[in-house]
């Protein structure tokens, strides 16, 4: 009762402490629900009525002495109940005005001698005893309930209370009790919301959205044409004028159904009538009665409609609860600003709409039922899309008739969705990212806005899938013929085949039995799935399984064309997930099983070659998603792309090498890759004249000369040459960006640099880092970058006027570019250039760590080579305070470089001043604990350097840095030990250091490192030890002479 | 089988593979004797090129070929029929095709013949107000597709043409061929099966 009275009930606004309840209807029902539920309840519980109130409920009441009858003790105006409590108070007491009542029973009792007023007096009491269920349990009571929290467990309640006592338990029932009525309360209030609203603009637009769904949906079309009469809409969502929007009119619309004569229909905020039609003088008048939405007018309008929309659209919202609550939830978070990336696009869309339904309600000035934002928060409006569900589920096919409120009709919006396929899953779970760049966008389809200018090909069409539909299969064949000779390409056509229904029925041939109409089919269908929409059609009709299943027919000219058909239906990445479910990847790797390189083949092996070639196409469209890689890795499919990778003819070539290239960014298939001796075979295809063909060689060897072997079985091949030639071919931008992508990886390889510079390819280079798309300038600039390894190549860059072009890609915004131009410059340390070491430092700023750590690596020979280094950095305005918050960065890669950065820049007094200001000590310190030897080195030559100045070796060792650094010399790598030697050598020069040190057992690894080769590392380690010695010895002494 | 049958089928195999170049020697032999099985008159040699009765000639087509009545023809009772059947080239396939549509044998397909070949192809439907219009239209379609010298009618030319165009179009007027499958059942039974005797 006490969640219904205080957010259910609506309240005056009070401003004296007792508010008084509305006179609304809703406010109406709760009041008669309470009066039944305390009228009933002396008789349906008769111990808890017994149960004394804590407090007494106390109104003034409308009664008098007159009222009451037997059992009261009356003395004038004042009445008294012969039954008392323990204490001998009666339980219920008259004073006039004021009542005083302590019992349920009383409280029935009461209410029945109200009679007709009993009403008023339920109002009086409510109004004046705001929090009942305190007063009738105690407070007592309800601190527990407050302790317990918001969701009660009763059970746990039970426990609590029957350490308090036999009494509780009575009152636990009581509480039980008044619960369970809140609950029906707030459900009664609910329907009575759903029962209470009207037609509004919104509802009345999603409907007509609905129902303009149905008008061209080919076979399941319910309707011709579905229009407003005017399409201008008034902000508050109407398209009635405002003179009739005065009368509640929302719009007027022409609906041609299938079978009757064309409807003129009125919308109004009361319901929908058929008007007189479009003559000026009858057009308002109304002709017909009026229904509460337009489906049901419809439907008793129309047979058509009325029989084929209970079966067909409306039955996909028959779904589980579960789902819609779902929906409902997702709508909740999105409200509050967290987009669901997850839900297919198409599904956004509707959240768009939901939305957009949902604002000019809020802002509408109609009277609305709308639940107040605390009901969200109570977790009520999983209570409201149960009951929604509920009522949905009931009656499904009158559903879409109840969107009247705004809330309405965001759940019927989610129930049009859900009918679309993408909806039936909502999340997709399947992670597929890898190269799905190309990934198609879903479209907004674009239909024509009536049937008045169709082409003359829609009629045609339609009438060759008549006969398609009625025909035996010599007719089927022959219609399908007649189809072929359309332009198939064509996007009306395409289109045009879909609207009529022309789409199912070549789905349906492909499970007949006859060959003849299965390829007349498939040959059709090849050529419409190049359109996106067709695609998504195929796959939704479930037409990609069939499709599928047909790929292992003993045809072969069957075969073929499927798999072509494959190629093109998966493009995207549902239908992909469709192929691989259905075990069409294995299917396709077994379709590449053939003779390919036979000089000249017969007729039957050269449909075997054809097979494989559209089998590869279709892997190809297939390796776009990582499972599907993974899959046709499984079933064998790599020898024999290798294979077919001999294979003489260019369009065998091109799907292969594109399957391969798709598929080598995996790891597995680049081992593959290498180990079937592929890389001769791309190598020597980099040569052939197809642009297409050289791209996609390009672009594997690319990804495949991340492997050092590669790289040198590329140069072994002399497809070192080729590469450089294919950068002649500027225009080719997808080109150019596969060559020198191929080019930086392979070199990695110094060798292969050597060999790139027999081929002038640098210059090249050089000259292509102007006016380039973004992903050849990466390229370029990475290739650039592993030149400059070399000195000579350096000032082969220099004198080409590299560095400028280089320091001007510096202002760019492509994080791979950046990453890849920062290294380049660091390899030429930019002391000349001071606007290139600020353009690097300032990319300390960007969020990519990748971009950070590659321009803090970068300013590492800056600093070092400048011949003023110091005054350098300090001309940079805060640009020692930008470094030292780096160190609070958590990837290991910049904190490295980051570090090295800092040991360089504490080369310089002053500067190490201003970085000990900047409190880099404690920072370092911190970092101490790190197991990263790349990290461990370079935090040991920054801690190493940073102890020259005041008192920061005492400060790292009061940080705790020492010991860890001890444990440093335990690593097995070489330059650790160095730089923590130097560190230690430092950090010893201060006693307590010393002590530390020797305590962790710094000696013995010490002296091994003395026997080292290195020299400075020799030093550094004698140093640190005698500086431990020297202190022994002082103390020593001390002891002896003090 | 006697001595002397087998006599007699090794000289018909001669004969026969000069004139059929799709089958070998063994292959014709093979046919014969599924040939003299089917008849079971193999008791009286030199009969077996000839004594296949139509009926029982007919059963054997529907059950092996699926094929249906109006599409039997009388040449196919030679052994290169067999041959066009089962082995045949493009070209042949099209020559034989053209024939079995020729119904009135004037090299022509006609309208009238056209409409006569498909007119049970489409499902008649009682809403229709003139039940043959389907058809006609069908028939103008097709000869739209397939009428290249624009005349009306199909000679062998345009036939030939389109077919080649569309291989589709080789059972343009219903199905007088078997299918790859049926083939396929059929030379397993008759080629492998045989026992050798």
């Amino acid at each position: 009762m006490g969640v219904s009275l205080t957010r259910a009930a609506q309240w005056t606004p009070a401003s004296s402490g007792t508010g008084k309840l509305e006179s609304t209807p809703m406010n109406e029902s709760l009041l008669k629900e309470i009066l039944r539920f305390v009228e009933q309840f002396g008789s349906q519980h008769p111990q808890e009525a017994e149960h004394v109130f804590e407090e007494p409920l106390r109104w003034s009441t409308t009664l008098e002495a007159s009222d009451f009858k037997t059992d009261y003790d009356i003395s004038d105006a004042d009445v008294q109940s012969h039954e008392k409590d323990s204490e001998g108070r009666p339980l219920l007491q008259l004073s006039p005005p004021t009542v005083y009542v302590r019992s349920f029973s009383q409280l029935s009792k009461l209410v029945h001698l109200a009679d007709d007023k009993n009403l008023e007096e339920v109002r009086a009491c409510l109004e004046e005893n705001r929090d009942p269920v305190v007063k009738i349990l105690g407070p007592s009571f309800a601190v527990i309930l407050e302790n317990e929290g918001a969701n009660t467990d009763v059970l746990s309640l039970v426990g609590k209370v029957k350490e308090q006592g036999e009494d509780m338990e009575v009152k636990v029932k009581l509480f039980l009790l008044l619960q369970n009525m809140d609950n029906q309360l707030l459900s009664k209030c609910l329907k009575e919301i759903s029962e209470r609203v009207r037609l509004d603009p919104t509802a009345v637009k999603t409907e007509v959205e609905l129902l303009k769904r149905f008008c061209s949906e080919g076979e399941k079309r319910l309707l011709k044409l579905v229009r407003y009469t005017s399409d201008y809409e008034f902000s508050n969502g109407c398209h009635a004028p405002p003179w009739r929007q005065a009368r509640g009119e929302i719009c007027y619309l022409v609906i041609e159904p299938c079978d009757t004569e064309t409807l003129y229909i009125t919308c109004s905020t009361a319901g929908v009538f058929l008007n007189g039609g479009e003559e000026e003088e009858s057009g308002y008048e109304r002709t017909s009665d009026t229904y509460k939405d337009l489906v049901t007018l419809l439907k008793s309008r129309s047979p058509h409609f009325a029989e084929n929309a209970n079966k067909q659209d409306f039955a996909a919202q028959e779904l589980p609860s579960t789902q819609k609550i779902q929906h409902v939830e997702s709508v909740d978070a999105e409200e509050q600003g967290q987009p669901q990336r997850s839900y297919e696009q198409q599904e956004k869309n509707v959240h768009e709409k939901a939305r957009q339904q949902h604002t000019p309600n809020k802002a509408g000035g109609e009277k609305k039922y709308e639940p107040c934002p605390r009901w969200k928060n109570l977790g009520i409006m999983t209570l409201i899309s149960h009951h929604y569900s509920k009522a949905e589920e009931k009656k499904p096919a009158k559903s879409s008739g109840e969107e009247k409120s705004g809330l309405n009709a965001l759940l019927s919006a989610f129930c049009l969705c859900s009918k679309t396929p993408a909806g039936a899953a909502p999340v997709d779970a399947f992670s597929e990212s890898s190269s799905e760049s190309e990934e198609e966008e879903e479209q907004p389809e674009r239909r024509p806005e009536s049937n008045t200018d169709l082409p003359s090909e829609y009629w045609q069409i339609q009438k060759l899938v008549k006969y398609l539909k009625g025909g035996d299969q010599t007719a089927t064949v022959l219609t399908l013929c007649a189809m072929m000779d359309f332009n198939l390409m064509q996007e009306t056509c395409q289109l045009a085949i879909r609207d009529v229904g022309g789409l199912e029925v070549l789905i349906n041939l492909l499970d007949t039995d006859e060959v003849k109409c299965k390829i007349g089919s498939l040959k059709i269908l090849r050529k419409i799935s190049h359109n996106v929409q067709i695609r998504r059609a195929i796959v939704d009709m479930g037409g990609l399984q069939s499709i599928v299943k047909i790929l292992d027919s003993p045809v072969k000219d069957l075969k073929a064309l499927a798999a072509e058909t494959v190629a093109n239906v998966a493009r995207f990445r549902r239908a992909r997930r469709t192929v691989r479910q259905y075990g069409g990847i294995k299917k396709l790797v077994k379709l590449l099983h053939c003779v390919p390189n036979l000089a000249s083949l017969t007729a039957n092996q050269a449909k075997d070659v054809e097979v494989a070639r559209c089998g590869a196409l279709a892997l190809w469209s297939c390796s776009k998603s990582t499972k599907n890689k993974g899959a046709i890795r499984k079933a064998g499919g790599v020898p024999l792309l290798g294979r077919l990778l001999k294979s003489p003819h260019e369009n065998m070539l091109i799907p292969v090498v594109g399957t391969l290239q798709e598929c080598a960014s995996e790891e597995s298939y680049r081992i593959a890759i290498q180990n079937e001796g592929m890389i001769k075979d791309l190598v020597k295809n980099l040569s052939s004249d197809n642009d297409e063909l050289q791209m996609h060689c390009a672009s594997a060897i690319f990804k495949c000369a991340q492997d050092k072997q590669t790289r040198d079985l590329v140069r072994e091949y002399k497809g070192l040459q080729p590469l450089v030639s294919l950068l002649s071919k500027a225009n080719n931008k997808q080109l150019l960006a596969a060559a020198t992508g191929a080019i930086w990886k392979c070199s990695i390889s110094m060798e292969n640099v050597a060999k790139f510079q027999e081929y002038k390819a640098l210059e090249t280079l050089v000259r292509l880092l102007t006016n380039q798309p973004e992903e050849v300038l990466v390229n370029v600039v990475g290739a650039l970058g592993e030149f400059a390894q070399i000195p000579a190549n350096k000032a082969t860059i220099r004198k080409c006027g590299g560095i400028k072009s280089l320091v001007d890609l510096l202002t760019g915004t492509n994080q791979a570019l950046l990453v890849n131009v920062t290294k380049a410059v660091g390899a030429f340390s930019l002391s000349s250039r001071l606007d290139g070491v600020r353009l690097v430092w300032s990319l300390l700023k960007n969020p990519s760590a990748d971009v950070q750590s590659s321009a803090a690596w970068a300013l590492c020979p800056c600093i070092q080579n400048a011949k003023d280094a110091g005054e350098m950095v300090r001309s940079l305005v805060g640009g020692l305070e930008l470094i030292v918050n780096l160190l609070k960065s958590t990837n290991n890669e910049v904190l490295a470089s980051i570090c090295a950065a800092i040991a360089k820049i504490a080369k310089d007094k002053e500067n190490l001043a201003v970085l000990t200001d900047h409190g880099v000590v404690p920072l370092l310190a911190k970092l101490t604990n790190t197991t990263d030897d790349r990290l461990r080195r370079h935090l040991a030559e920054a801690i190493g350097h940073c102890c020259i100045w005041g008192s920061n070796r005492a400060s790292f060792g009061d940080a705790g840095a020492v010991a860890p650094l001890v444990r440093y010399l335990k690593s097995k790598d070489k330059a650790v030990h160095q730089s923590t030697a130097m560190a230690l050598y430092q950090l010893s020069k201060d006693p307590n250091n010393c002590i530390t040190m020797h305590g962790k057992g710094v000696v013995k690894p010490l002296i091994h490192i003395m026997g080292s080769d290195d020299e400075t590392l020799q030093e550094a380690a004698a140093g640190c030890v005698r500086n431990i010695r020297l202190l022994a010895l002082a103390n020593r002494k001390a002891q002896l002479f003090y | 089988m006697s001595a002397m049958n087998r006599k007699l089928i090794q000289t018909l195999v001669e004969t026969i593979s000069k004139q059929v170049e799709h089958f070998n020697k063994t292959e014709i032999e093979c046919l014969i004797r599924e040939f003299n099985v089917l008849v079971g008159e193999s008791s009286i040699p030199g009969r077996a090129a000839h004594g296949l009765d139509r009926g029982r000639f007919r059963s054997i087509l529907h059950n092996i070929f699926g094929m249906t009545d109006d599409m039997i023809m009388d040449g196919v009772c030679r052994m290169d029929g067999m041959s066009v059947l089962l082995r045949g080239t493009l070209d042949e396939k099209i020559k034989y095709c053209f024939h079995v549509f020729d119904l009135n044998g004037d090299n022509y397909i006609s309208r009238e013949e056209m409409f006569h070949l498909l007119k049970n192809s489409l499902i008649r439907q009682p809403t229709d107000e003139d039940p043959d219009e389907g058809i006609k239209d069908l028939v103008e379609i097709t000869l739209k597709k397939m009428d290249h010298d624009h005349d009306g009618r199909l000679s062998f030319a345009d036939f030939e043409r389109a077919v080649k165009e569309e291989n589709l179009l080789l059972e343009a007027f219903g199905n007088c061929l078997p299918d790859t499958t049926s083939i396929e059942r059929f030379e397993q039974h008759v080629f492998r099966e045989q026992p050798d005797q």
